[in-house]
C-alpha cells in the first residue's frame, strides 16, 4: 500500500538534484566553498603576511588594534593581522578536517565491516578493542598520544584519527551485522558469491549514506578537536597559525581584546555548521524511507 | 433524520432495518507531489447488526485503507479522506475529534491486525495489556477490570488464562498472540469488529482454529464483523456477504453464495478462477511413475545449539531436522509440505549450504559436504519467498540476472547480458527494463526476476521455497504456471517447499508431509492427497479453507494444545519415525 503510494525514484539519480533543491543544504555548501576558496587564495586576498609583526599593527602603548580600516579584523598580541591568520588558519583546520577525519572514516569502516560481516572471535575482539577506545576518555588520549610525539599538524592529524574513528566503527558494525542477515545477502551466497564480493559490492554500496553522515559530521568534530588541542597547546605549534591556536594564544586577553577571540571562534562555528547541514541534508537525500518528504 | 438509500442486501441478516454501520461515497487519497491520488473511490456499503461482511481483493485494492479510514487511523498527514463519510449508528465518525474517536475505537468498533508479535508490546505482560485496554474506556477498579479481562481470555479459548495473564507476548505462539489479539478486541463487547487479513501470518491448522472462533464468538456476542482478506477460501467460510475491490472500487457486491455460483464482475471471476482448489491436481493427470534421482537426502540432521546459563555452555538444541531422508527425481516436483517450525526451510537451507548439516546429501551423484564446492551451486539454485528481500535494491535487475555468472566467470559482458535479455523474455519480463532497479517492480514481476536470476547458470535442480506465498492469488497462478513451463523447456526437477496445501496439491508430483523435522508420510500426490494415512496430513487438509460456501464441513476433532516444540535438552534426541510402506511406495510413519 504505502510501497504503491510513493513516488518512484531510484536511489542514486535525482540525489544530487534532491540535495540542490534543499536551502540549507546549498547554504552549507556556499559556505565550504568559500571557506576553501579563501584559505587557498589568502596570498591574494591578505595584505600582510600571517607571520609578519608589524609597528603599526600595535597601539602606542603596545596593545592590538580591533578592526578597523588598515586591519579589517584587527591585530593580535604581536601586531600580527587577525584577517590574514585566519584564512592562512583555514588552512590547517581544513587539511585537520578532510585528512584527519577521512583517516578515522577509513579505520573505522574496516574495523566496523569486518566486525559485523565476520561475527566470531574477529568481531569480538575488534569490538572489546573499539569499546575500549570508547571508555577512554578521548581527549586525554589526544593530549597523551600529542605529547609523545614532536607535535606537527600531519601529527595532530593521525592523532585526531586514532581518536575519531571509534564512533564510525560502532554505527557500521551493527549496520552490517543487520545487512549480513538481510536476504539478498544470503541469496548471494546461495549464488556462489565468496566473501568480497558480497563485502564490496552488495554491503559497502549500502553504507555509504551512513558514511557520508559520519564523514561530514565527522568534519566539524575534527576541526573543534584541534582546535581544542591547539588550544592546550598540544596542536599546531606557533607560529603556524590554526583557528584553534588562536583562540589559544589570546584567551587571556579576552576582556580587553575580545575579537581576538570572537572571529576565530565564529570561522570555526560558522564551518562546523556549514558541514552539518549537509551532512543532515546528504543523510535525508539518500535515505530511502525519507524520499517523499521533502 | 438518516435516511440514506440503502442497498436491500444490506437488511437480509438485520433484525431492524437500521444499518448499524453506514459508509457512504467513501473517498481516501494519498497526497504526493502530483497532486492527491485516491486511493479508495466512491465506495459505499453498509453493515447490519451480527453480519459478517467480507472485503476482498488483492493487493492495493484499497481493503486495507478502508479499514483504516473507517477507524479513523489513516497515516498522517499525507493520506486522508477527502470524500463521503462514515456513519456508526447515528454517530458521524469522519471529522469526529481525535478524542471522541479515541472514546469509540476499541470500545464501539474494534480491529485485530494481521501480525499479532508486531500488535502486542512486547515488554508488558498479556494481563497488563488486556487490563489496560479495558480501563481505558471504562472507569472500573482493578480487580474488577482483572476479572474481565480473564474472561476475555476464557471467551477465546485460551488453555490455562489465568497462567497466561502473567506471560509476555513472546511466550505464546502465533496462533496465541491472535487469540489475545481477538480477546483485547472483544473484551470490551464491540459493536463492530474489523479483522484485517486475521489468519494470515498463521498456520492452517491455526487459522481453522482462529476462523471457528471468530465464528463462535458472533453467534455468541452479534458482533458485526468487516473481513478484510485476499483469501477467496477464508471469505466463502465466514461471509454472509462480500465486497469485491480492485484499484479502490468497488468491483461487485452479493451475498456470499450469490458471489461464488454466479460472479458478475469480470474481475471477480478471474480471482475466483485463479484460487488454487484441492482436488484440481487430480485432473492433470499423475506423475511419471518412476525416474532416476537427481537429488538424493539421507537421514539429513540440522540441530541448533541453544546456550544458557553463566558460562554460555550449550544446554538446549533444536531439533529442526531430524534424520530425512527423500529422493528426488529427475524432471520431478517434489513437494514439501508441513507448517511453520516443521523444518521444511531448514531442508533447503542445508541444500544449498546455507546451513550446517549432518548426514547425506547428494546431487547429480555429486555428494555435498558441509561446505558446498562452488561447481556444485551451479547444480542447485534456491529462490526465496520475499523477492523484495531477495534482491539486492541497490542494483540494477540485468546486473542481478547477470550476477551468478560473473560469479561463475561465465562468459564476457555482452554475452551475458545477452543471456539476461534471453532470460527476461523467457521469464515473461521485457528486455527494455533491464536497467531499472528492483522496486520499480510489482510484486509478481520480482519474483519472475528471482526466477531469472536461479535460471541462469542453467541449474537441474531449483528449490522454491515459499515462493508463491507472498503473491496475490492470480499472480501466484501465473508464476506457478511459468515454473511448470520452464520445468519443461530446461528439463528441471523442483523442491517446492510450501505450507498452503492447495498449490502444492497443484503442481507437485510427489509430497512429503513434515512434522517437527520429520516426515510423518511421503508418497505420489494421488496416494497423499487421494488416501491420506497419517492423522496430521488429514488434520492438515482438513485445515484448508474451501472456496465454496455450499461446502459443508465435517465436523473434525478441534486440535487441543500447542505443537510441541523441536527444543530440546541437551543428550535427549526425538525419538525418530518409522516409515512404512503401505503400497507403491506411499510411506506413512507408524
Amino acid at each position: 500500500m504505502t510501497d504503491a503510494s510513493l513516488p518512484k525514484i531510484a536511489a542514486p539519480r535525482g540525489a544530487l538534484a534532491r540535495l540542490m533543491r534543499r536551502k540549507l543544504a546549498l547554504f552549507g555548501i556556499a559556505l565550504i566553498v568559500l571557506t576553501v576558496g579563501a584559505a587557498i587564495a589568502a596570498p591574494w586576498l591578505t595584505s600582510y603576511a600571517p607571520q609578519e609583526q608589524m609597528f603599526d599593527g600595535l597601539t602606542i602603548e603596545g596593545a592590538p588594534l580591533p578592526p578597523g580600516d588598515a586591519f579589517v579584523l584587527g591585530t593580535d598580541l604581536l601586531g600580527r593581522d587577525l584577517f590574514s591568520r585566519i584564512l592562512y588558519g583555514a588552512r590547517t583546520s581544513l587539511i585537520i578536517g578532510v585528512v584527519a577525519n577521512g583517516l578515522a572514516l577509513v579505520i573505522g569502516t574496516l574495523v566496523g565491516v569486518t566486525a559485523g560481516y565476520f561475527r566470531g572471535w574477529i568481531g569480538t575482539v575488534l569490538m572489546r578493542f573499539t569499546d575500549l577506545m570508547m571508555a577512554f576518555p578521548a581527549l586525554l588520549l589526544a593530549i597523551c598520544l600529542a605529547a609523545i610525539f614532536q607535535p606537527s599538524l600531519w601529527i595532530v592529524a593521525m592523532v585526531i584519527a586514532l581518536v575519531n574513528w571509534v564512533q564510525t566503527a560502532r554505527v557500521l558494525y551493527t549496520e552490517t551485522t543487520s545487512l549480513a542477515e538481510r536476504e539478498f545477502i544470503a541469496a548471494e551466497r546461495t549464488l556462489g558469491a565468496g566473501h568480497g564480493r558480497i563485502l564490496f559490492l552488495h554491503i559497502l554500496p549500502h553504507l555509504v549514506p551512513t558514511i557520508i553522515v559520519w564523514g561530514t559530521l565527522g568534519i566539524s568534530t575534527t576541526v573543534l578537536l584541534e582546535a581544542t588541542l591547539s588550544f592546550l597547546g598540544v596542536g599546531v605549534q606557533p607560529p603556524t597559525p590554526s583557528w584553534g591556536n588562536i583562540i589559544f594564544e589570546n584567551q587571556t586577553y579576552f576582556q580587553s581584546a575580545p575579537w581576538l577571540v570572537f572571529f576565530p571562534g565564529a570561522a570555526i562555528l560558522v564551518l562546523a555548521l556549514a558541514f552539518n547541514l549537509v551532512g543532515d541534508a546528504l543523510r535525508d537525500v539518500l535515505d530511502p524511507t525519507q524520499r517523499g518528504r521533502d | 433524520m438518516t435516511a440514506a438509500p440503502m442497498p436491500i442486501s444490506g437488511a437480509v441478516n438485520a433484525p431492524d432495518n437500521r444499518p448499524l454501520l453506514a459508509v457512504e461515497g467513501l473517498t481516501v487519497s494519498v497526497n504526493t507531489e502530483s497532486g492527491l491520488r485516491p486511493l479508495v473511490s466512491d465506495l459505499s456499503f453498509t453493515l447490519a447488526r451480527g453480519e459478517t461482511l467480507a472485503i476482498a481483493g488483492e493487493s492495493g485494492s484499497g481493503k486495507s485503507i478502508t479499514s483504516l479510514a473507517v477507524m479513523g487511523l489513516l497515516p498522517p498527514p499525507a493520506v486522508r479522506i477527502t470524500g463521503g463519510m462514515v456513519r456508526l449508528g447515528e454517530t458521524e465518525l469522519t471529522g469526529l475529534p481525535e478524542a471522541q474517536m479515541q472514546a469509540i475505537r476499541g470500545n464501539r468498533i474494534a480491529m485485530i491486525f494481521q501480525e499479532p508479535m508486531t500488535s502486542l508490546n512486547p515488554v508488558l505482560t498479556i494481563g497488563t495489556q488486556l487490563t489496560e485496554a479495558i480501563e481505558a474506556h471504562e472507569p472500573l477498579p482493578r480487580a474488577e477490570a482483572q476479572a474481565r479481562a480473564l474472561a476475555a481470555l476464557q471467551a477465546v479459548r485460551m488453555s490455562e488464562p489465568a497462567r497466561r495473564m502473567r506471560q509476555y507476548p513472546h511466550e505464546l505462539s502465533g496462533g496465541m498472540r491472535q487469540r489475545v489479539m481477538i480477546a483485547m478486541a472483544i473484551a470490551l463487547r464491540p459493536d463492530v469488529l474489523i479483522a484485517d487479513e486475521p489468519t494470515t501470518a498463521l498456520d492452517v491448522t491455526v487459522q481453522r482454529e482462529v476462523l471457528d472462533l471468530l465464528r463462535d464468538l458472533q453467534r455468541e456476542m452479534g458482533t458485526a464483523i468487516i473481513l478484510i482478506t485476499h483469501d477467496m477460501g477464508v471469505v466463502a467460510e465466514m461471509a454472509d456477504r462480500v465486497i469485491v475491490m480492485q484499484a479502490g472500487r468497488m468491483v461487485e457486491e452479493a451475498p456470499v453464495r450469490t458471489l461464488f455460483a454466479a460472479p458478475k464482475a469480470a474481475y471477480t471471476r478471474a480471482l475466483l478462477d485463479a484460487v488454487p482448489r484441492m482436488g484440481q491436481g487430480a485432473l492433470r493427470g499423475a506423475g511419471a511413475a518412476h525416474r532416476a534421482p537427481l537429488a538424493m537426502l539421507r537421514d539429513l540432521r540440522v540441530t541448533y545449539d541453544s546456550r544458557g546459563g553463566l558460562l554460555g555452555r550449550v544446554t538446549h538444541r533444536t531439533h529442526a531436522v531430524a534424520g530425512v531422508s527423500f529422493d528426488i527425481g529427475q524432471g520431478e516436483t517434489f513437494a514439501l509440505v508441513g507448517e511453520s517450525g516443521c523444518g521444511k526451510s531448514t531442508i533447503a537451507r542445508a541444500i544449498v549450504g546455507l546451513a550446517p548439516f549432518t548426514g547425506q546429501i547428494e546431487i547429480n551423484g555429486r555428494p555435498l559436504g558441509p561446505v558446498l564446492p562452488k561447481a556444485a551451486r551451479r547444480d542447485v539454485q534456491l529462490i526465496f519467498q520475499d523477492p523484495m528481500a531477495s534482491l539486492d535494491p541497490r542494483m540494477t535487475v540485468g546486473n542481478l540476472v547477470c550476477e551468478p555468472l560473473v560469479i561463475h566467470g561465465i562468459g564476457t559482458p555482452e554475452t551475458r547480458r545477452a543471456q539476461a535479455r534471453d532470460l527476461f523474455e523467457k521469464v515473461g519480463l521485457s528486455p527494455d527494463q533491464l536497467d531499472r532497479y528492483p522496486h520499480e517492480f510489482s510484486g509478481g514481476q520480482r519474483q519472475r526476476i528471482c526466477i531469472a536470476r536461479a535460471l541462469a547458470l542453467r541449474p537441474k535442480l531449483i528449490i522454491a521455497d515459499e515462493s508463491v506465498s507472498a503473491l496475490d492469488v492470480s499472480v501466484q497462478a501465473r508464476v506457478l504456471e511459468l515454473l511448470r513451463a520452464l520445468k519443461d523447456e530446461f528439463g528441471l526437477s523442483y523442491l517446492f517447499i510450501s505450507h498452503d496445501m492447495a498449490v502444492v496439491e497443484n503442481i507437485a508430483d510427489r509430497v512429503g508431509v513434515m512434522y517437527l523435522g520429520q516426515i510423518v508420510e511421503l508418497g505420489t500426490r494421488a496416494q497423499v492427497f487421494g488416501n491420506p494415512q497419517h492423522p496430521y496430513t488429514r488434520r492438515l487438509i482438513e485445515a484448508v479453507p474451501v472456496p465454496d460456501p455450499t461446502h459443508i464441513r465435517t465436523q473434525t476433532t478441534r486440535p487441543s494444545g500447542e505443537v510441541p516444540s523441536p527444543l530440546r535438552r541437551l543428550g535427549e534426541v526425538p525419538e525418530p519415525l518409522h516409515l512404512v510402506d503401505i503400497g507403491d511406495g506411499h510411506l506413512v510413519a507408524r
